[in-house]
């Protein structure tokens, strides 16, 4: 072979391993770290796994917020049939409260309990976010 | 009636945009070629009508014209004046119409400052970005018009705006982040005036460096504004958290700053053209992408504007067609380019394919992160998100790949470079980092995990970086070089890059944040500083009421006082937690006040966050350096070499 050649194959082998390097990576990374998102009928129906971390979304049902000094206690429902309980501890964002819209990401519990890392609400109040669309109570 | 001559306003410099879009593309032709000359006037016209519309809607903002739905919905009788006018871009019509006025600036400083330029490579770039004004204009009059009125049922309030964004980062963080944004619109048209004249040499890239730096500049510091304004008025104390939005502004930064290298080389060298080409259209490309994660509504974020399908697809159909042709143009011309250039691997050209390599793949890795929720529910009709980790894992083995290849930055020539030269300039740089690097691995000793090791080296690669350029300066002046602007601009970026890294590795590191329920009167322990809690009381602002919490913190035998706010605004009765922070150069103390517990307790967030500045200040330095770097002497020199030539030898084609 030629030198120009064998620099272009080399080049070529290079380019080749190093692409399917960084795809691997980049599908690990994402398979370690994506959150599925579920619904509160996911929840209680046994579909959302207990062993990793997930997210979750609801409105939060009035009247079933709790708290004793930092740690929260809370239920999400769909409005429909489902709903379940979250616990979270630390301090709630502002435009938490009942009624309102919120996703939590964290782990379900084997008892049902969604022990919540973070609980997100959105900055602005009439902003919905578009995994609970058609939530909303009817006005 | 004055909102609808700004509407009037826009429609014409729409019009003036479509006429100046097929004047300036077709400058080639002869029969448009006459025409072609009135170009600058027509920019000009875009340029004063938009400002008028935007001036006019400004006004509305000012006199509470609530009349006006746009206005009606993001101000209030009771908000303070400049928060009235900065108000304006609150919003997604107004924001936008910020945008057109950004864009149509940047036309008129190419139009002003491109006297030099061949004069159908002039019109062309001219014609490119008028077709590019056309689309945003487009946009604006036919799915966001912010000039609609409210008749007959005209409110007599109304409703504020979000008060979050009552605050000074809101002012100045849209204009500067769409300065950046939109000043990749020159590189682009440069890039496609090139394609077009199919004169694929360097000289293209010489013309469009500075414009590119300034973008580029404007980007950095936009960014680093919105980071900060994350940073204390959220009120948690994050400054980055790869939100979709986020990664919209940091992706065509990424290539931003390829494209800024990969010129560098194209110029000096002629290599990498056709890369550079795509770097051009790419950086341009994903400034719109952005622009459609940010006002669709796709993606679920913290900033999202009200989702709005519609729009959506305009700027999905827009991006299309922008991506679309100019790739088949790209892949029409760009076979011609050959680099006869060749360049060893341990040469300046090969360190800049490789940051341009790793950069490349670093926007990879974001923008998969990014829209890979889009790709799975569209795919699977599932839903899920992408966690902070996987940004993490994947892009700090990056930057600290780049870090090292940096420290080396200064000292590789053009061309080859012996391996005697770079051990010779890097002994005294490398001694420097062992003294220096030793003392930052000790004080991180402690904790010892993956983090902590990739903090370790990353501070350590920082102050190498800073040592090898230092000493380059230093032979510089001992040898009786003076080193030139352009230079010293690249030197002082660099650092700047360095600080940041070295402010972001230390602050995740060190960091420590703690939620407490506190009585009034009690006190903690922070890290060796005495925060005691006094008592809540009441306070008032211009619009809203307050709850103050008193602190009174003891450091190193210095006292001071943090009053953190739990603000409720009159207007729309929301709440808003606003920090209180004590800056420093080495750390912040950073309080903010969460809702009232049981039994007279508060719930309070305290953050020690060392080194922080460091991550903005190092931001403001790059841009600096960027700055700097396009007041270069050889660029006036040109442009006036340039100028002497054109007008003596007529336009080549």
């Amino acid at each position: 072979m030629n030198p120009t050649r064998k620099r272009r194959l080399y080049l070529v082998l290079a380019l080749a391993l190093g692409s399917a390097l960084v795809i691997g990576l980049v599908l690990l990374g994402l398979g370690k770290n994506v959150n599925m998102f579920y619904l509160p009928g996911q929840i209680t129906s046994g579909e959302a796994p207990h062993d990793r971390n997930i997210r979750a979304g609801g409105m939060v049902l009035e009247g079933s917020w709790q708290r004793r000094q930092l740690l929260s206690t809370f239920v999400l429902t769909d409005r429909q049939a489902a709903q379940f309980t979250v616990q979270y501890e630390g301090i709630l964002p502002d435009l938490f409260r009942e009624g309102q819209g919120v996703i939590v990401e964290g782990r379900l519990g084997d008892d049902g309990v969604f022990v919540a890392r973070e609980v997100l609400a959105k900055h602005d109040e009439n902003y919905m976010p578009p995994e609970l669309a058609g939530m909303e109570r009817p006005q | 009636m004055s909102v609808e001559l700004g509407h009037f306003a826009a429609v014409l410099a729409f019009a003036l945009a479509c006429g100046m879009a097929v004047l300036g593309l077709g400058a080639r032709f002869r029969l448009l070629a006459t025409g072609a000359r009135a170009l600058p006037f027509l920019v000009t016209g875009q340029f004063v009508l938009v400002a008028l519309a935007f001036g006019l809607l400004m006004h509305a903002f000012a006199t509470d014209d609530f009349s006006v739905r746009y206005v009606s919905e993001h101000s209030n009788t009771q908000l303070p004046f400049m928060y009235k006018l900065a108000a304006l871009w609150g919003g997604h019509e107004g924001s936008f119409l910020l945008w057109v006025l950004i864009m149509c600036t940047w036309m008129l400083a190419v139009a002003v400052r491109s006297a030099h330029l061949p004069t159908v490579f002039r019109w062309n770039v001219l014609g490119v970005m008028a077709l590019m004004n056309v689309g945003f204009l487009a946009f604006l009059l036919f799915t966001s018009n912010p000039f609609r009125r409210l008749v007959p049922f005209t409110p007599a309030e109304g409703v504020d705006l979000n008060p979050l964004l009552q605050d000074f980062g809101l002012t100045v963080h849209p204009p500067v982040l769409y300065t950046g944004y939109v000043g990749f619109s020159v590189a682009f048209a440069f890039a496609i005036a090139a394609l077009l004249s199919g004169r694929l040499d360097a000289a293209w890239a010489r013309w469009s460096r500075p414009w590119t730096n300034t973008a580029w500049a404007f980007l950095t510091i936009g960014i680093a504004l919105g980071s900060w304004w994350a940073y204390y008025e959220l009120g948690w104390g994050g400054w980055w958290f790869w939100d979709p939005v986020e990664n919209a502004s940091f992706m065509p930064w990424l290539i931003g700053t390829a494209l800024v290298h990969s010129l560098a080389a194209t110029e000096k060298r002629g290599v990498f053209k056709s890369w550079t080409l795509l770097l051009a259209i790419a950086a341009f490309s994903l400034s719109l992408l952005g622009a459609f994660i940010v006002r669709s509504g796709v993606l679920t974020s913290v900033h999202a504007f009200a989702v709005d399908p519609e729009r959506g697809m305009f700027i999905l159909i827009f991006l299309a067609v922008v991506v679309g042709g100019s790739l088949t143009l790209y892949g029409a011309r760009a076979w011609q380019l050959r680099s006869r250039a060749s360049f060893d691997w341990l040469s300046r050209d090969a360190f800049l394919l490789q940051n341009n390599i790793l950069l490349a793949v670093a926007l990879g890795v974001v923008l998969t992160g990014t829209l890979w929720p889009l790709g799975y529910e569209a795919i699977t009709g599932d839903k899920l998100s992408v966690g902070k980790p996987y940004f993490n894992q994947l892009f700090v083995p990056l930057m600290l790949l780049l870090c090292a290849l940096l420290v080396l930055a200064p000292v590789v020539n053009w061309k080859r470079t012996a391996p005697s030269r770079i051990v010779a300039l890097l002994r005294w740089p490398l001694v420097a980092t062992g003294v220096l690097g030793l003392g930052a691995v000790i004080a991180l000793w402690g904790a010892f995990d993956l983090p902590r090791l990739a903090a370790m080296v990353a501070v350590v690669l920082a102050i190498a970086i800073v040592a090898s350029h230092a000493a380059d300066l230093v032979r510089k002046l001992r040898s009786g070089h003076r080193p030139g602007v352009a230079w010293l601009g690249m030197c002082i970026a660099h650092v700047g890059f360095a600080m940041s890294v070295a402010g972001v590795a230390l602050t995740v590191e060190l960091s420590s944040e703690k939620d407490l329920a506190m009585h009034p009167g009690d006190t903690v322990e922070r890290e060796g500083r005495q925060i005691r809690f006094v008592s809540v009381e009441d306070g008032r602002g211009p619009n809203y009421v307050a709850q103050v919490g008193q602190f009174a913190i003891t450091e190193n035998g210095r006292e001071f006082m943090l009053r953190p706010e739990k603000r409720r605004y009159v207007a729309g009765g929301n709440m808003m937690t606003e920090a209180a922070i004590d800056p420093g150069f080495l750390r912040d103390v950073y309080i903010s006040l969460g809702e009232p517990l049981e039994a007279g307790a508060w719930a309070v967030r305290v953050h020690i966050k060392p080194f922080v500045r460091w991550i903005w200040f190092g931001a403001i330095i790059m841009a600096a350096g960027g700055g700097l770097a396009i007041l270069d002497r050889r660029y006036r020199l040109r442009v006036a070499a340039r100028a002497g030539v054109a007008a003596a030898g007529g336009a080549p084609a």
